[in-house]
């Protein structure tokens, strides 16, 4: 007899567990910046190199999750938020690798070493960073719950303390940010300009993964407000 | 009317075998449908659906099912015009019922998803249309019955809607969730056993030959519903909030509560599936039955036989047990998405409207209800997704069931009526 049943297809392949697998994956990519500024700082470039390897990678499978997500999201599926916005928030939480991958490929390609005045503050923009990412994945790991309550209730005021939260983690990053700028113009005469140049533009980089994985925050806090 | 009384036993038999095969096409196949929501909520493991559908199905047919056999055997036909050729009335029954069950097996087995309803009546209105005329037809009940069919999902909806609303707002949405849980959850369970033992009172015992009061009806079935709502508090009670669990889904706990809900619902769901799906298979059986007993006469009063209900009540628990399982097994796994509290709010809603239609005697379609319900659910923000291709699909499918039960049941009248001659 039937083996194909027609109740089990009304139900449309849930968008929710794969935007939190998604996230995870970009979260682990980010995540492996702390290894890879570890390495960078002790100059050990064969370990730079493998760690920029493996970033690279995990950004790909990322790539690859948000492709087959797109793909298993019909025009006839009806759920209680816009295709429209999950696809937006899929597209921020992807970009959030992409800096990651970015910073490492600009850092191995030039062979950028930090001076060592803003070395230890660098190293805690990236921590921080990676913070804001894992901060994303918390709230974006409440999806489901919000699912469950219709996106209503107790459940909102806990998902908004958690992205209040992620706003605090991203303010602190542009905070070293500036800390960084000014230690370096400090020293920026008695560098080789084109090294200070590029030195400027990754340390901007590496604010946007924390800037990125802010916006996750905020495109889901416009899901939250009706 | 020479005809009936040389072939009564044969006629007794064929009707008995052509009933006994549809009812084993819907527990085969239908049946899956109703109980695999509380499979897939994995409130019920597949061996305790299998025995909840076959006591729960029995006892809907048995109980609840008469008022629905009563249209499908008189309801439909007006059978004024045939007093001088019952025999015709009986090839088309028998034709119907072959034709509904063939139908359920050929759609079954590609997938197609069609209402067992839906067959029957198409069956039983296209032989009425050719093989006797069009004035045979009673098309004020006919149109009856057509119009129940897009109400009773739309009223499913609604039902579903406001259960999950408010489930929402009285638990899920507060701050304290599984304590809100543990107090308000054995108020539905109380619902939903007071409603299904109301409608039982109220339209099956007669069947079995008790007499009741309009009063004693409400309380017997306040006995009930409270019944049911202590043995389902004493479940509840001894479910602990179990912190690991609720690492990654902070409702885990919530919902092991609503899954006590789910099993009473489930079986809400098959009672109600047999007591309207049940007597479509019995109701061709039934007027074959009666015509046969009275020698041929039409519209005589006849109480209808409990061995007619037991036909079809068996018919469904040997298909359940032979294919029901495979099915509620795809099924089951498939549906991921309806958690208890999901799956209980669409049931319950469900199982209401079935029972409902069944108490007034209209023969629904138990799916389309359901799916409804589904819909219901996912329209109070409650569904992470629903695949509306294949719900236009579902409603679709009606529209085609009509006529091809029609087609193969005239086909199977004239081949019939050679026969016999």
């Amino acid at each position: 007899m039937a083996v194909s049943n027609y109740m089990s297809g009304i139900f449309g392949n849930s968008p929710v567990k794969p935007m939190q697998v998604h996230m995870e994956k970009v979260h682990d990519c980010v995540s492996l910046l702390i290894p890879f500024f570890e390495a960078v700082v002790a100059e050990d470039w064969g370990k730079v190199e493998k760690n920029q390897q493996k970033i690279s990678t995990l950004e790909n499978e990322a790539d690859t999750l948000k492709k087959e997500l797109r793909l298993n999201l019909p025009k006839g599926l009806f759920m209680q938020v816009s295709r429209s916005d999950l696809l937006e928030i899929l597209t921020i939480q992807d970009s959030v690798a992409n800096k990651a991958k970015d910073v490492a490929g600009l850092i191995l390609g030039r062979k950028m070493v930090l001076p060592k005045a803003i070395a230890n503050d660098y190293q805690k923009l990236v921590q921080r960073c990676v913070d804001a990412s894992d901060q994303a994945k918390v709230t974006i790991n409440e999806l489901d719950e919000l699912v469950e309550t219709g996106f209503r209730g107790s459940e909102v005021k806990l998902v908004q303390k958690m992205i209040k939260k992620l706003d605090k983690i991203e303010a602190d990053t542009d905070k070293i940010q500036r800390k960084i700028r000014s230690k370096l113009f400090e020293i920026e005469t008695d560098m080789p300009p084109l090294e200070v140049m590029f030195l400027y533009k990754v340390i901007e980089s590496t604010g946007d993964v924390a800037d990125q994985a802010q916006r996750v925050g905020s495109r889901l806090q416009l899901l939250l407000a009706r | 009317m020479n005809i009936i009384i040389e072939n009564a036993s044969l006629f007794l038999i064929l009707a008995g075998f052509f009933g006994l095969f549809m009812a084993w096409g819907i527990g085969a196949n239908d049946v899956a449908n109703a109980m695999a929501t509380s499979v897939g909520s994995k409130a019920l493991t597949i061996k305790h659906a299998i025995i909840i559908a076959a006591v729960f199905e029995f006892s809907g047919a048995v109980l609840a099912g008469g008022e629905v056999t009563k249209t499908i055997r008189k309801g439909i036909i007006d059978a004024g015009g045939l007093a001088a050729t019952p025999e015709l009335l009986v090839y088309g029954m028998l034709a119907a019922l072959l034709a509904a069950g063939c139908w359920l097996l050929i759609a079954s087995s590609k997938g197609w998803p069609v209402s067992t309803t839906h067959s029957i009546i198409g069956a039983i209105v296209g032989f009425a249309i050719v093989g006797i005329g069009m004035h045979a037809v009673n098309w004020g009940k006919v149109g009856f019955i057509v119009a129940s069919w897009v109400v009773s999902p739309l009223l499913a909806g609604v039902v579903a809607f406001s259960i999950f609303r408010s489930v929402q707002k009285l638990i899920l949405d507060t701050e304290n969730p599984f304590e809100n849980a543990k107090k308000y959850v054995p108020i539905y369970i109380f619902m939903a056993g007071f409603m299904i033992s109301l409608v039982t009172l109220v339209k099956g015992l007669k069947h079995v030959g008790l007499e009741t009061t309009t009063m004693e009806n409400y309380s017997y079935a306040v006995v009930v519903g409270l019944i049911i709502m202590a043995i389902g508090k004493y479940f509840i009670n001894r479910i602990q909030f179990d912190q690991s669990l609720n690492k990654d889904f902070h409702y885990a706990s919530v919902e092991k509560v609503f899954g006590v809900l789910m099993i009473v619902t489930a079986c809400a769901m098959a009672f109600a599936h047999g007591s309207n799906d049940v007597a479509n298979a019995v109701g061709p059986v039934a007027a074959v039955v009666s015509i046969v007993h009275n020698d041929g006469a039409i519209g005589q009063k006849s109480v209808l036989p409990i061995w007619v209900l037991l036909i079809g009540g068996a018919g469904i628990v040997i298909g359940l047990m032979m294919y029901g399982h495979k099915v509620m097994a795809t099924v089951g796994r498939k549906i991921t998405e309806l958690t208890p509290s999901r799956g209980f709010a669409a049931e319950l809603a469900a199982a209401t409207t079935v029972v409902m239609a069944s108490g007034t005697g209209l023969p629904i379609s138990t799916t389309h209800t359901l799916v409804g319900a589904v819909l219901g659910v996912g329209m109070a923000r409650g569904m992470a997704a629903l695949n509306l291709t294949v719900i236009r699909n579902i409603f679709m499918s009606w529209i085609i069931t009509l006529p091809a039960g029609g087609i193969l049941a005239i086909i199977f009248f004239f081949t019939l009526k050679g026969i016999f001659g």
